[in-house]
């Protein structure tokens, strides 16, 4: 994507009165996608099923993971939209740059999906079952906001 | 202690609106109040306890149960707030339902209200989403919707026409019913030259955004048959919540309806919903959900959703018709929809609904939708529950 800068937005010198802790599990997901470029999902001991991100408890067995595995980093675009409509980012107060493709990413070996921006330069490429790789950006902040979006590869 | 059965002896909704600049909340709330108490022939001194809910954060007022008591009448009662999201006003229902069935209250006022054009509704939806994994790229109820849609057109190559079928059948239906906000009718091709929001989503296939209330009265066995002539018994209600996260939904088809729904027709023996409702209020924000989710509801199989929509089967006069109120796309006041929803069934087995009326319903369901691709359902009925 050419010019990729406008879908990266800070909320920047406006004040957020929230500080979420993400958990343990999550913050391996981000020390490992900060250090490494790696994602990282989590296997449920019971059912199997591969989570990405990575969480402490399976709602549907309701028992606790820690068989981290890793997943991606290409995949498959699972479910997606275009944004087209304009509308202001609560998180930013700013209004988000439409268009906009909103992807949900099944990363290879995940069986839950990944929301991010996909690559809309080409529309005619995006659709479901697409195969995806992710663009990461120079700066190691660990946050989502490491990777940049997911480009389509065929 | 035994389960008590529970009816609906009145109903009441405001003539809703995208803007209600004439009143505030607490006197938006009294209208539909005033006009469910009128419709039970009932004073509020009648009502033992009162449950209300709206949308969190979108009019930016916390503790609405509290801060409405003037409108609700709530002075001086037992009140209880709940709020589920999309789903409130069927929660309320079923909150209401429950406080009747067990015992501990005969008459019961329920209440679900909006106004939207006091708040930011996106900017509100967003906040019931998680803030470190959902919200990046996030666009409110849309983005989910959306995806769905894709999902399901992938799998069965259903079209963006098929959806316009399901706007053009609502927005027809709605033109019989005063208090829905779009009574206006819209042919497939105004659908399809609507503007794309998020594909395959053009405006004409959505809600509108809508200042409204609805007030529904329950009473217990005994007291409700001396109310009303004809009361609206509540068969049974069922609710699922799947996910905490976007990114776990299996997109393409609505898993919380079909559990709710296999529970709520199990227990009340029915086998064959397309053959044995009457009529369905389905809480619709948008007009894929009208081919996907009967589906998910066991109406019709796996894919064939539009094929039913087509033939004509859920307008009026077909087989089984679908918002004979012109449903969600019509009209969308959030925290009453579910309730709307509700009070439009209750009309439709107590013979009230005027110019929309259904011949002859004996059952029929009505629905709430919600945020993370949740469900609540109530089925309601003509004759008592034999059980």
């Amino acid at each position: 994507m050419a010019d990729h800068e406008h879908i990266i937005i800070e909320s920047g010198d406006k004040d957020q009165p929230f500080n979420y802790a993400i958990g343990m599990h999550g913050s391996k997901f981000f020390k490992e996608l900060k250090e490494r470029r790696v994602f990282l999902g989590i296997r449920c001991p019971k059912c199997k099923k591969v989570y990405v991100h990575p969480r402490r408890v399976c709602g549907e067995c309701f028992v606790e993971m820690n068989d981290f595995v890793e997943v991606g980093p290409k995949g498959r675009i699972g479910t997606f939209t275009i944004l087209r409509y304009a509308f202001i980012d609560p998180e930013t107060g700013e209004q988000k740059p439409v268009p906009y493709g909103y992807g949900f990413i099944k990363l290879d070996g995940a069986d839950t999906l990944f929301q991010h921006y996909i690559s809309i330069d080409d529309e005619s490429k995006v659709r479901i079952g697409a195969r995806v790789e992710p663009v990461f950006s120079e700066e190691k902040k660990g946050t989502l906001k490491d990777i940049l979006y997911f480009r389509i590869i065929d | 202690m035994g389960k008590r059965r529970v009816a609906i002896v009145g109903t009441g909704q405001t003539f809703h609106k995208s803007h209600r600049p004439d009143v505030n909340g607490q006197e938006l709330i009294h209208e539909a109040v005033q006009s469910a108490l009128n419709d039970a022939g009932m004073k509020i001194g009648d009502i033992d306890a009162i449950v209300i809910g709206n949308m969190d954060h979108f009019e930016g007022i916390n503790y609405v149960d509290c801060w409405s008591v003037d409108g609700s009448g709530g002075v001086m009662k037992p009140i209880i707030k709940l709020t589920t999201g999309g789903t409130t006003g069927c929660t309320v229902g079923i909150g209401g339902y429950h406080m009747v069935a067990s015992g501990i209250f005969d008459k019961v006022l329920v209440i679900g209200w909006e106004k939207n054009s006091e708040s930011d509704t996106t900017g509100a939806i967003t906040t019931a989403f998680d803030p470190i994994w959902d919200r990046l790229v996030f666009a409110g109820a849309i983005s989910g919707l959306a995806a769905e849609a894709q999902a399901y057109m992938a799998k069965y190559g259903a079209t963006d026409k098929d959806g316009a079928r399901v706007s053009v059948r609502d927005r027809k239906h709605a033109c019989n019913n005063p208090h829905a906000q779009l009574r206006k009718e819209v042919t497939i091709d105004e659908v399809l030259a609507s503007p794309m929001l998020a594909d395959p989503i053009h405006l004409l296939d959505v809600c509108p955004r809508t200042d409204g209330a609805c007030a529904v009265i329950m009473a217990c066995e005994g007291i409700a048959e001396k109310l009303t002539p004809i009361p609206d018994w509540i068969w049974g209600t069922a609710n699922r919540h799947t996910y905490t996260y976007l990114n776990d939904t299996a997109f393409g088809g609505l898993d919380s309806m079909a559990e709710a729904s296999k529970e709520l027709f199990k227990k009340a023996g029915i086998r064959e919903p397309r053959k044995e409702l009457d009529v369905i209020e389905l809480y619709q924000p948008y007009s894929f959900a009208g081919i996907i989710w009967i589906e998910d509801m066991g109406i019709v199989p796996r894919g064939k959703g539009a094929e039913y929509i087509w033939s004509g089967a859920t307008d009026m006069g077909g087989e089984l018709p679908i918002n004979p109120s012109g449903g969600v796309i019509a009209c969308n006041p959030i925290g009453a929809t579910g309730l709307i929803r509700c009070a439009e069934v209750a009309l439709q087995i107590m013979g009230k609904a005027e110019a929309r009326q259904v011949p002859d319903v004996n059952l029929g369901v009505s629905t709430g939708f919600g945020g993370c691709f949740w469900v609540d359902m109530i089925l309601h009925g003509k004759n008592k529950p034999a059980f």
